[in-house]
């Protein structure tokens, strides 16, 4: 037992115990983030506040969801949206916010790749970065299943339909996923309880790994530089704030943060009052109904560039190059040779590589909801595809290439 | 200043894929083409009838005899439209009507014939001229009968076989029947034989009242599932609850679908309902109640939260500037 004085304070009662001010310190007025950044690295706090959003929307809409596939479509169109005080509003964040944390998500991550914030010490963050980015996916794709209508379920059917593996014809595995033969009850039970409970769990455990990941390299900038951080904060401290190279996450880079989050906040509203169609989609306004295919069934806007890679080929040739597409940006930190850490104009070959990854992972997005049927369409969507699985290859091979760049730049 | 270029490259790209997946996709998704791979442009004619959708579908059809007999159809109804009826002499004409339409929910060749309290209100004067003549080509289902005179109201075809008796019973209809209507009761007169509305409480028969006695609830709820199965057998299938029907479809398809459902699901049993501007408009409102009650205070709350976040966003520049005046 450690020895305690008497307290004479609050403030010195919990200090004793837990030490405030240190982890204020640490977390905070001495976390040193690089002064040369942009608002693309506030892009991170705008993740973890509309994940904060989705979940107390998320808590608000549990108190009267009920997850019953004859109940479902009802508690959440008619209870929530009509009979609960401002059910629609939570409703409308939530299905908002699902969607477009994903925009913010792309963009934090094209943000990683073009500054190389991937590599030389921030390997972890990335592989975390990628697996909130697969925790994510399953979180919408479950979350998607609640509601019941006609996109839950056909959605539902094919995805889980994949799992059949094409020829390997594994429909027993398909079955065992669902506890059915077709999506159902127990099909919407689970995931339900994946939605609310272990999914959010899993997201939250590796949101603080991926802070914690990029606690001792600490966040990139714009040049890539080099920054001796005990140094420049000491220059910090002393008052040459003009001359230090870094500036503390609070309340300085913090203040950034919030403006940025406030720009962001006007267009999340504008969306979740006006235009929230792409993110709730009509067709899924109709109720759950396993005899009547939709004349169009495809995924969420976020989904459609993998989609569109598992599409244009027969099924197993589908499948394997889907199941490359998903894994394929883990491995960047290992795959990109080059032993520069800089912003992509500064890269050679790699800027190229950069824009074009960028163009095509839209070209794919777009050819993933046009009809298949138009024969154009199908013919873009498969050069893409196979544009997107070169991609990777290429990578290897240029910045194998590239030359390394001098320091001080 | 490079950070406001960034701002413009990632705007960029955001508003062209948000482009791509949503307006250029749908338009996509949803466009209808003909045998030559032509655009068929399927608008809206505000809720007027004159039969040009009907005539042009058989053509496309390549049924020259069919477009023939239409166009010939909707001449004539046009000539009657110029005639001018008498309201006074219309009313004997309407005392026919009464002996199917009679308010007591009895079910007639597979629906409940609707009340005609606001026939003159809500129906436009043309569609009412072209139902009266021939009920299954006014509501462009004639492909589902043989003879118009197996259409459950088909038989008023015998029955009115003067032009002057049609244009005397459509301008009483226009004169005494086209008293103020709600929402509700334009729903009830227009849609509700076929489509239930559980979110108003609603079936085929009407809003379901409450009863003490669990028993009488039930046997209530047989006679709903006794007229729903009269309805299937006479529709080929149960027409779907109508209660988020307007989120779950675009302003644009309600309208071209009500004013002709053959537009936008060829071959649909669903029969034209023949509504005008005003009719479609209350019913659209009844329907808005049922499925986006919360439209309005959307639209009104909106304002105040955006308006707060431009404050906060304003606010937060300012403290920003404050912290970073020292550090260039
Ligand atoms: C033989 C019975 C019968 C007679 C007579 C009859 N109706 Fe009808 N009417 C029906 C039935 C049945 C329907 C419902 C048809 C349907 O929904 O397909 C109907 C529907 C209607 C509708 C709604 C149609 C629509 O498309 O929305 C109107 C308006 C109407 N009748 C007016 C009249 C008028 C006016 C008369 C007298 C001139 C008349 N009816 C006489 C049986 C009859
Ligand atoms: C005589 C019966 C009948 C009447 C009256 C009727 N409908 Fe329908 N309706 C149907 C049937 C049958 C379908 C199913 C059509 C299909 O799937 O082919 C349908 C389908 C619909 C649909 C769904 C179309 C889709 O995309 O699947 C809408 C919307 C609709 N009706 C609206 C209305 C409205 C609004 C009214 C009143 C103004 C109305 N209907 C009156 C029979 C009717
Ligand atoms: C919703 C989930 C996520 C949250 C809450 C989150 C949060 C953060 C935060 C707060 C930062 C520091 C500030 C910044 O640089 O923006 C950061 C950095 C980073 N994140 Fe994420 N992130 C998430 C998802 C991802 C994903 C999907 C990836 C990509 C695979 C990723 C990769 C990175 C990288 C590489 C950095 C370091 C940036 C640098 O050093 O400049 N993150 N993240």
């Amino acid at each position: 037992m450690a020895h305690f004085e008497k307290a004479n304070s609050l403030g010195e009662w919990f200090e004793q115990r837990i030490g405030l001010s240190t982890l204020n310190r640490v977390l905070n007025t001495e976390y040193w983030i690089p002064k040369d950044i942009n608002f693309l690295w506030a892009m991170g706090m705008l993740l973890a506040a509309t994940f904060g959003l989705l979940v107390i929307s998320g808590i608000f809409l549990l108190m009267y969801y009920k997850p019953d596939s004859n109940l479902a479509f009802d508690s959440v169109n008619y209870t929530i949206m009509s009979q609960v005080g401002y059910g629609w509003l939570w409703r409308h964040i939530h299905g908002v916010g699902a969607s477009i944390i994903f925009l913010v998500i792309y963009i934090h991550m094209f943000t990683g790749i073009y500054y190389g914030s991937y590599k030389r010490g921030r390997e972890l963050i990335w592989l975390s970065g990628m697996a909130l980015f697969v925790a994510f996916s399953a979180e919408a794709f479950s979350g998607y299943m609640l509601p019941w209508g006609q996109m839950s379920y056909w959605a539902g059917m094919v995805i889980t339909n994949l799992f059949s593996g094409g020829s390997l014809e594994a429909y027993g595995l398909v079955e065992w996923i669902r506890g059915d033969y077709v999506p159902g009850d127990a099909f919407l039970t689970r995931f339900f309880m994946l939605h609310v409970l272990l999914l959010p769990l899993a997201i939250i455990g590796l949101i603080v790994f991926h802070f914690g990941a990029l606690r001792l390299p600490h966040v990139n900038n714009q040049q890539g530089a080099e920054i001796d951080f005990k140094e420049a904060a000491e220059l910090y401290k002393a008052g040459k704030k003009k001359e230090s190279k870094v500036i503390p996450f609070s309340p300085v880079f913090l203040s950034k943060d919030v403006f940025v989050m406030g720009v962001y906040f006007i267009l999340f509203f504008y969306l979740v009052f006006y235009n929230f169609e792409f993110a709730m989609d009509p067709v899924n306004f109709d109720p759950a109904d396993g005899l009547k295919t939709p004349a169009h069934i495809y995924p969420e806007w976020y989904f459609l560039w993998s989609y569109e890679i598992l599409r244009p080929f027969g099924k197993d040739v589908g499948l394997v190059a889907f199941g490359i597409a998903q894994l394929a940006l883990f491995f960047l930190p290992f795959i990109d040779r080059s032993p520069n850490v800089a912003p992509a104009h500064k890269r050679g070959l790699f800027v190229v590589w950069f824009w074009v990854l960028i163009i095509d992972m839209i070209v794919l997005t777009a050819m993933g909801k046009l009809p298949p049927t138009d024969p154009t369409f199908a013919l873009i969507g498969k050069l893409a595809a196979w544009t997107f699985l070169a991609l990777g290859p290429i990578l290897v091979l240029i910045t194998s290439f590239e030359k390394k760049i001098g320091k001080g730049a | 200043m490079r950070e406001l270029k960034i701002v413009a490259v990632v705007v960029a790209f955001s508003v062209l894929t948000y482009y791509l997946v949503e307006p250029y996709a749908h338009h996509e998704m949803h466009k209808q083409v003909d045998a030559q791979g032509v655009e068929i442009k399927v608008e809206s004619h505000g809720f007027t009838y004159d039969g040009s959708d009907d005539i042009a579908e058989a053509e496309r059809k390549g049924d020259v005899a069919l477009a023939q007999k239409k166009k010939a159809f909707w001449a004539e109804v046009a000539d009657i439209s110029k005639l001018k009826g008498d309201a006074a002499v219309g009313e004997a004409g309407f005392a026919l009507c009464l002996g199917c339409h009679t308010d007591t929910g009895t079910n007639l060749g597979g629906v409940v014939p609707p009340s005609l309290e606001h026939a003159g209100r809500i129906y436009d004067k043309n569609y009412l001229i072209a139902l009266l003549k021939d009920p299954a080509m006014a509501s462009n289902v004639n492909h589902k009968y043989a003879d118009t005179l197996l259409h459950p109201m088909g038989s008023i075809a015998s029955m009115m076989s003067d032009k002057q008796q049609i244009a005397d019973v459509v301008a009483y209809l226009l004169e005494k029947k086209a008293g103020e209507v709600t929402p509700e009761e334009a729903y009830d007169e227009a849609c509700m034989r076929c489509h239930a509305l559980r979110y108003a409480n609603i079936t085929q028969l009407g809003k379901t009242p409450s009863f003490k006695q669990e028993k009488d609830a039930l046997a209530h709820k047989i006679k709903v599932l006794d007229e729903q199965d009269a309805i299937k057998a006479y529709m080929g299938k149960l027409p779907p609850d109508l209660s988020m029907i307007i989120r779950a479809r675009g302003e644009h398809f309600m309208e071209t679908f009500i004013e002709n459902p053959q537009s936008q699901l060829a071959g649909t049993s669903m029969p034209r309902v023949g509504l005008n501007h005003e009719g479609y408009e209350k019913v659209k409102e009844y329907l808005t109640e049922a499925g986006d009650p919360s439209k309005k205070a959307r639209e009104d709350l909106g304002p105040w939260v955006i308006g707060f976040f431009v404050l906060f966003a304003l606010l937060a520049f300012l403290w920003k500037k404050h912290q970073w005046r020292e550090l260039h």
